[in-house]
């Protein structure tokens, strides 16, 4: 997910403020909009946020999903902060699908454009705020003493002229018979305790022992389990079906066709892909049985010699490229990319006559609900989504289409019984869904004295957003942010787009059109860096003085990675910065390349300007992750196809990063009190370029496709 | 029926002899802590200890443990007191946590049978099966570094 109108950024923050004006009304809900049944006898529930529990156990009640991010720590601790509430008895529990949960600005429940920290901030200060005026009022009330003389000290209402304390968990029964108040002050930031304090994860002793609960391992009475045969090629049909002999597998219980293929239903995975394998389909392959990426790549260059749409201009970039003293042009190239999460995608669903259960881990809660209530034809009311952890994201689990559950709720009407539906890896790395391939012609003129005087950027690759509800008005967004927001002043600029509409289905990828934009805008503001004779530290500096985060993340990580400090030969330094998703990030890449021409990263310093920090080892954690997972993009992985069909097909041709490949990896927050924004996405960008940038101070050559192998150097 | 010894308890399945251990533990036994990621010994998440070696049971057949201890996840401590737990939990290694299972049952191998006081090679070689797609390698090798004190008795 992006933020989706980067060309129109104040009405962007329009929608943003008139939704978030609109939620007062929303959170103050009596009981959450769910099956159970919440006895006000037992549990004081102010809002649909939070529950006290007469044991004093405080339940954060969250609308979002823990795909790793951390945020089912980081987001409690929000609450607990105005609720001034007792870390230690702080619980998570996923929320039902209920519009009081909707995203502010996206209008949907979802998670996903690292934005949870920022869009929750408010409403889960709000949430808390509110329970402690409850909890003071019940206690005031109880000891007959004026509310105003009444404070909290984690998880008690004390009163100190009289001495006296009681517990949230007493309280909890009087609080829910008190009237909500209106317009309850929020804490000076200055006298946060829990916010901004290094705080423990709530989900890792659940991750060290096996309980944690992901969509995978989520069970029903008399569960099947399904695998789909799905088709070789995008957009294929079925055009004859011999289950003969998968029916004979001992365990196979039914074959059905689906809309995403032919089911094989069995009592366990292993049966189901052994009746999967003996299944012999034969498919109309279709349009899209030709396709291959040699021939995509041919057809964008083509393309990339014509500016295309334009999405930004500033000044006359044609005649200043014209007569600058030195033009420089390079073409940039990225592939698709598959998201890979560890656990393969899946879904149970236990449908009934009167109602629907699904349990799967999803970013897109209320569509997949959308698309069960459509398809099964019951009251919204009577279709439950279970939030499961989430075995990785990356955008993958935002499914526009519902895929992974509408398939699941189809094989689950035709065989009348609890059924998930399991991707295989093989299903995963083929299933399309790609971070898009791109193809990149930059030009630029410098002046007589190396100073960059203009800036000609055209890009050509497919849209994420079309056809989703996000799709936006003009040019896609995702495939040009990041090359839009390029900071570097220079008088005259360019960005332009051939949006391409191709049979291979694309997503959002963490960091979405930034991935790629990020390592094309960093890498060439280096080469430019060189062309004019300067170190690439300085060059940037001297572009950035009307930047004044930019400039100092940019700082700060050139500091500590000691920028200027000699390396031995063979190694190299590379720096690069990217601002995406409202944070900044600055990395440097230490890097040496063999004789043999092996690529090591050896040691990368970031540094964040995510303004204020709610979790600062949550921000660490998803920085070094953040580069990890762009470092198996920057060397490693690639998605090509051949006559219609995905080359690669698991973790051995579709490789990633693994331990014996990690950097050595420092992060570094700049203090901030500006409003907290996410990283979950931000780190991933600038990797690449600071990667290729190493490379070309170890070695003076210049890679300018990723993955970044020295045999594609010029 | 085949008779099995899992996380110290005998029990009897009654599947296939080829069947991958794996789904037997997943889907016989319950066991989900041992995880599914790729099916061909690629990335790791299906680590389980057969006799104290770390073995991929998702290209392991059932018919290789009788007679042997199978430990999974859910065997190892379930009260999370194994110093590689402790570790983990101290140092806050899981993202999404999915392979993390499979990270500490490969780590305890190395612990226990190879190196008491690993290097950061012994645990990069120890460790580069096991896939971790968040990228919490840093704090992977910090972790059993931290277990390794732990086990040792350090504070």
């Amino acid at each position: 997910m992006t933020d989706l109108h980067p060309l129109n950024r104040r009405e962007f923050l329009k929608v943003g403020v008139a939704a978030g004006g609109g939620m007062l009304v929303g959170i103050y809900l009596p009981q959450l909009n769910s099956s159970e049944t919440v006895s006000r006898t037992e549990v004081f529930q102010p809002n649909a946020f939070l529950r006290i529990g007469t044991d004093d156990m405080i339940t954060v009640i969250l609308g979002k999903s823990e795909m790793g991010t951390g945020i089912y720590t980081s987001l409690p601790m929000i609450a607990a902060e105005e609720l001034d509430a007792d870390w230690q008895h702080i619980r998570v529990e996923a929320a039902p699908v209920d519009e009081v949960y909707f995203h502010p600005t996206f209008h949907i429940q979802m998670t996903g454009g690292s934005s949870s920290v920022t869009s929750e901030w408010e409403r889960l200060r709000k949430a808390g705020a509110t329970a402690r005026a409850m909890l003071i009022a019940a206690a005031a009330k109880n000891w007959d003493v004026d509310p105003k003389a009444c404070g909290t000290q984690t998880g008690y209402v004390v009163h100190e002229p009289s001495n006296r304390r009681v517990s949230y968990g007493a309280l909890a029964e009087a609080a829910a018979t008190t009237p909500l108040p209106t317009d309850v002050p929020l804490k000076d930031p200055n006298n946060f305790t829990i916010i901004g304090r290094g705080t423990h994860r709530l989900d890792t002793a659940a991750k060290t022992n096996g309980s944690a609960l992901f969509g995978i391992d989520a069970k029903a009475p008399d569960m099947l389990t399904a695998l789909i045969a799905r088709p070789p090629v995008f957009g294929a049909k079925i055009s004859r079906v011999n289950d003969a002999r998968s029916r004979k597998i001992t365990g196979v219980k039914a074959v059905v066709p689906v809309q995403s293929g032919i089911a094989v239903v069995a009592d366990g995975f292993w049966a189901a892909k052994l009746g999967r394998d003996a299944l012999e389909v034969e498919w109309d392959e279709g349009p899209n049985a030709t396709v291959s990426t040699a021939a995509i790549r041919e057809q964008y260059a083509r393309l990339s010699n014509a500016p295309g749409k334009v999405a930004r201009r500033d000044g006359d970039p044609a005649h200043a490229l014209q007569t600058a003293a030195t033009k420089i042009t390079a073409e940039y190239e990225v592939p698709y990319l598959a998201h890979a999460t560890m656990e393969p995608l899946n879904c149970l669903v236990d449908l009934r006559a009167d109602r629907c259960d699904i349990w799967t881990g999803t970013q897109f809660q209320s569509l997949d609900h959308a698309a069960a209530v459509k398809l099964t034809g019951l009251h919204p009311n009577q279709v439950h989504v279970h939030t499961t952890m989430l075995g990785g994201g990356f955008g993958r689990r935002g499914s526009p289409t519902s895929e992974f559950v509408v398939e699941a709720v189809e094989v689950a009407k035709a065989v009348h019984a609890p059924v998930k539906v399991v991707w295989t890896r093989e299903d995963d790395i083929r299933g399309g869904w790609y971070r898009p391939m791109a193809y990149d012609r930059i030009s630029a003129g410098l002046d007589a004295s190396g100073n960059p005087v203009a800036w000609d950027h055209t890009i050509v690759s497919q849209g994420v957003l079309e056809g989703t509800i996000f799709a936006p008005d003009g040019n896609d967004g995702s495939s040009v942010e990041g090359a839009v927001e390029m900071p570097y002043a220079i008088p005259n600029v360019l960005v332009s787009l051939h949006a391409m509409k191709l049979g291979v289905p694309v997503l959002w990828w963490r960091s979405v059109g930034n991935s790629h934009t990020a390592f094309v805008v960093e890498s060439f503001i280096d080469e430019l860096a060189h062309a004019s004779g300067k170190d690439p530290y300085q060059f940037r500096r001297a572009l950035l003085a009307k930047k004044p985060r930019h400039l100092a993340v940019l700082e700060l990580a050139a500091e500590k990675a000691n920028w200027s400090a000699p390396l031995p030969k063979g190694q190299g330094r590379g720096i690069a910065l990217h601002f995406s998703f409202d944070t900044y990030v600055a990395e440097v890449a230490e890097v040496s390349v063999s004789e043999r021409d092996t690529i090591r990263v050896h040691r990368v310093v970031a540094a964040v300007d995510c303004g204020r920090v709610v979790n600062p080892d949550g921000v660490v954690a998803q920085t070094e992750g953040g580069i990890i997972f762009g470092l198996s993009a920057a060397l490693k992985s690639e998605i090509t196809l051949d006559r219609g069909r995905v080359q690669q097909s698991n973790f051995h041709d579709y490789q990633v990063l693994r331990i014996n490949e990690a950097p050595q990896i420092e992060v570094y927050i700049v203090p901030s009190t500006e409003h907290p924004m996410g990283v979950g996405e931000p780190p991933v960008p600038p990797i690449a370029p600071a990667v290729a940038n190493a490379v070309f101070a170890a070695t003076g050559k210049r890679v300018r496709k990723s993955p970044i192998r020295m045999n594609e150097a010029v | 029926m085949i008779a099995l010894s899992v996380n110290a308890k005998r029990v009897m399945v009654d599947v296939d002899p080829s069947t991958p251990l794996r789904w037997v533990l997943r889907d016989n036994l319950g066991l989900t802590g041992t995880k599914y990621g790729c099916g061909m010994a690629q990335c790791g998440a299906c680590t389980v200890h057969i006799d104290a070696q770390a073995v991929r049971s998702c290209v392991a057949p059932v018919s290789r443990a009788p007679g042997r201890q199978v430990t999974n996840m859910e065997g190892l401590s379930p009260d999370v007191s194994d110093p590689l737990q402790r570790a983990w939990i101290e140092i806050d290694v899981p993202q999404c946590g999915y392979c993390q299972s499979d990270q500490i049952m490969s780590a305890a191998v190395l612990l226990l049978r190879e190196k008491a006081i690993p290097s950061n090679d012994d645990i990069d070689q120890a460790l580069a099966g096991n896939v971790c797609r968040c990228g919490a390698y840093c704090r992977i090798r910090r972790a059993v570094h931290r277990a390794a004190e732990l086990a040792r008795g350090s504070k």
